[in-house]
């Protein structure tokens, strides 16, 4: 039966990416369904043992392009061994992390495969579908689920006819969960020989400067978050100051993102990143729909805002009225006098 | 002119100011209620074309768009900008189109019009924001791309430079030409209109829109050429049907839904040290902090 593939890609510190170890196990979750072997690309500089990274999490065969010419990626060279192996291997579901190499590269493979692809899934799903005027059923397809418009709605979107059926996925939508540490992946070995030309290879990296990921808040038990009406950088301490104490991350809206209060890593939801923490403390956010789709799943919200109507107090469990440069010096006050 | 930049723009509804309006019953959005605007990192590609033809000896900047006649506001408001020209693609045959057929029909009008040195596009355009229709564009072209681009460091013409913004970090890439570039909304806005290019181009305009104002303007394009936007249908392109519309799309919509959240019950407190102790004692006691 036709597999499902996962693209994996590498950190800069050539490590597998979260993202792809995330759309490893969903990929397993879906490959339980459609009773499929679930398979991984790895295309770098790396070892065999970076590559293995991706067993844990449920993968049946990593197919793995080892060659010092991978890293950094570029995209001829990647798109090509990627749509080399789609042809051969002839998967039904392939999944790349919604980042800037996945968007810079399923889309190229795409229109090779001329096969449809959807961007910035927030759910996958194995469903059937009838159409309408035909009444032909389809079964099991990818149900690619994301926002359209701007966030205003969800769409569902199928391939019922071409395959692969590929989507990308953002990082910390799905969830990383380890199989058993000694999942047996079998590895296949991609001759890039074979594969690469010269003209894979006539752009030039000049310069180059990557930061390792230093701030990840998707992992967080609780996060104090931000918005434009934190009012400035240095309000921005505040909310430091409360995250240190109760041992929290800090994320940040987009629009406290767009003013310089806070780096882009911070952003939650539809364009940043999608977490789901036990607390969830948003001071200043408004609570626009593209903010919540990143973070409506906390198990307990609490909103500081002077707006008693502001859209985010709809989902919050607690709401603050008043001004968050009086009320979280009051809260931090509070916490140290209240645990011991 | 020997050196040719096209840019691919297109027409969206403004989705960041989506009124409740906006939405049907069904939960669908409805268009027509909606204004519309000139996707803002097409305006960005405008810009960075702009800078190319600043550069570049006895070159040209070229708006190619798909859409409705109506997509025409686009093209005079590129032309207003310093564009030298701009072509519509519209047919019936077209509609329907995702991202996969959009990008052929664009590669097919780009080959008419080929030679060409060098396509911009934005990053993405806010109604989908699939960021698809580039590199798509740029595949069926057989060219390489640039994504995310940020500054124009350089470019000749057999070469262009180019800064690409990632996540955390640039990096400075150096392309042979033909080149495909898509831009971010991180590089330079684009230029003020021209009020001379305005004055010029003001009436810019198609057959079908002369049509539709039921006026003969034979005289007008014959003694200004410039003013005439050009329109292709399916034919003039010489693409297939097959991979065009609904039929030459791969991705279907199964169901939409209006986003609700479910509003919770809620506990408001006030800020006073009384609601807040309180609260803070709550967290703690049922182990949520501390
Ligand atoms: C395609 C698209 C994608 C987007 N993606 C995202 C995304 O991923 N994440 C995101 O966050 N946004 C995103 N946005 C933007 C989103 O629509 C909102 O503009 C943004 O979330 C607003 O941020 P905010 O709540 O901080 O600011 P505002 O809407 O300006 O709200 C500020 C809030 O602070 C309150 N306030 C002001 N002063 C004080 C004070 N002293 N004390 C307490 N409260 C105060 C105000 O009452 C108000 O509620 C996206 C938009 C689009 C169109
Ligand atoms: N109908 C169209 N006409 C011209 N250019 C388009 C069209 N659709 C998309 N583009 C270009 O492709 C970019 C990415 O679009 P998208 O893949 O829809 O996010 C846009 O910023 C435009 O530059």
């Amino acid at each position: 039966m036709n597999s499902i593939f996962v693209y994996c890609e590498l950190t800069e510190e050539k490590n597998i990416a979260d993202v792809s170890l995330e759309l490893c196990s969903k990929g397993r979750k879906l490959a339980n369904q459609l009773n499929v072997p679930l398979e991984a690309i790895v295309i770098g500089d790396v070892d065999e043992n970076i590559a293995r990274q991706v067993s844990p999490y449920g993968v049946d065969v990593i197919h793995f392009a080892k060659d010092n010419r991978l890293f950094p990626y570029q995209t001829l060279p990647h798109a090509a061994i990627v749509i080399e192996l789609l042809k051969n291997e002839q998967p039904q579901i392939v999944i790349y992390g919604a980042t800037p190499i996945g968007r810079d590269l399923a889309p190229r493979v795409a229109s090779a495969l001329r096969c449809g692809l959807t961007a910035d899934c927030t759910e996958l799903a194995i469903g059937s579908h009838i159409e309408p005027k035909s009444q032909k059923e389809y079964k099991n397809l990818l149900l690619q689920i994301r926002p359209a418009f701007g966030g205003n709605i969800i769409a569902t979107i199928i391939n019922p006819e071409t395959r692969p059926q590929m989507a990308t996925v953002r990082e910390g939508v799905m969830k990383k969960e380890i199989i058993s540490n000694s999942y047996n992946s079998k590895i296949s070995k991609i001759d890039t020989e074979k594969i690469l030309k010269p003209e894979h290879f006539i752009l030039q990296t000049i310069e180059r400067h990557v930061e390792p990921q230093k701030i990840n808040i998707k992992n967080a038990n609780i996060i104090v978050s931000g918005g434009y009406g934190m009012g400035s950088k240095e309000n921005f301490q505040l909310l430091y100051e409360l995250a240190n104490i109760l041992g929290a991350e800090v994320g940040a809206s987009r629009a406290a993102v767009d003013a310089g209060f806070a780096e882009p890593e911070r952003q939650i939801g539809q364009t940043g990143v999608t977490v789901r923490p036990k607390l969830y403390i948003a001071c200043g956010i408004s609570g626009a729909v593209q903010h919540r789709a990143g973070m409506a799943e906390s198990s307990t919200i609490i909103s500081i805002n002077t707006d008693p109507k502001a859209p985010i107090n709809e989902i919050a469990d607690y709401v603050i009225i008043g001004d968050v440069n009086s009320v979280i010096p009051k809260m931090i006050k509070f916490y140290k006098q209240n645990v011991k | 002119m020997s050196f040719k930049i096209v840019v691919l723009a297109k027409q969206v509804p403004d989705t960041a100011n989506v009124t409740q309006d906006a939405m049907k019953e069904d939960g669908t959005v409805n268009r027509a209620a909606l204004p519309v605007i000139f996707n803002p990192e097409d305006l960005h590609a405008l810009e960075m074309a702009l800078r190319v033809k600043d550069k570049i000896k006895d070159s040209e900047v070229i708006l190619l768009t798909m859409g409705p006649v109506r997509a025409n506001e686009i093209i005079r408001e590129a032309l207003f900008h310093g564009a030298d020209k701009g072509y519509l693609l519209t047919d019936r045959r077209f509609a329907g189109s995702d991202t996969l057929a959009t990008s052929y029909a664009l590669s097919m009008a780009i080959k008419k019009l080929w030679p060409v040195n060098l396509i911009f596009t934005g990053r993405q355009a806010i109604d989908g924001d699939t960021a698809q229709v580039g590199p798509q564009t740029a595949e069926k072209l057989g060219i390489p791309q640039i994504t995310y681009a940020e500054e124009l460091i350089d470019v000749d013409t057999s070469s262009i430079t180019i800064k690409r913004r990632l996540d955390r970090g640039i990096e400075i890439i150096k392309s042979t030409l033909p080149c495909l570039i898509t831009v971010n909304h991180s590089s330079p806005r684009c230029r003020f209109r021209n009020a001379k290019l305005v004055m010029k181009y003001k009436k810019a305009t198609s057959m079908s829109e002369l049509q539709d104002r039921n006026e003969d303007y034979y005289d007008l394009f014959e003694s200004k050429p410039y003013l005439k936007i050009d329109e292709w249908g399916v034919e003039d392109i010489n693409a297939d049907i097959k991979w065009l519309g609904l039929s030459g799309s791969p991705t279907k919509v199964k169901k939409i839904e209006n986003v609700v959240f479910k509003a919770k019950e809620n506990l408001v407190l006030a800020d006073n040290d009384n609601d807040i102790d309180k609260l803070m004692k709550t967290l703690i006691n049922s182990h949520i902090i501390g």
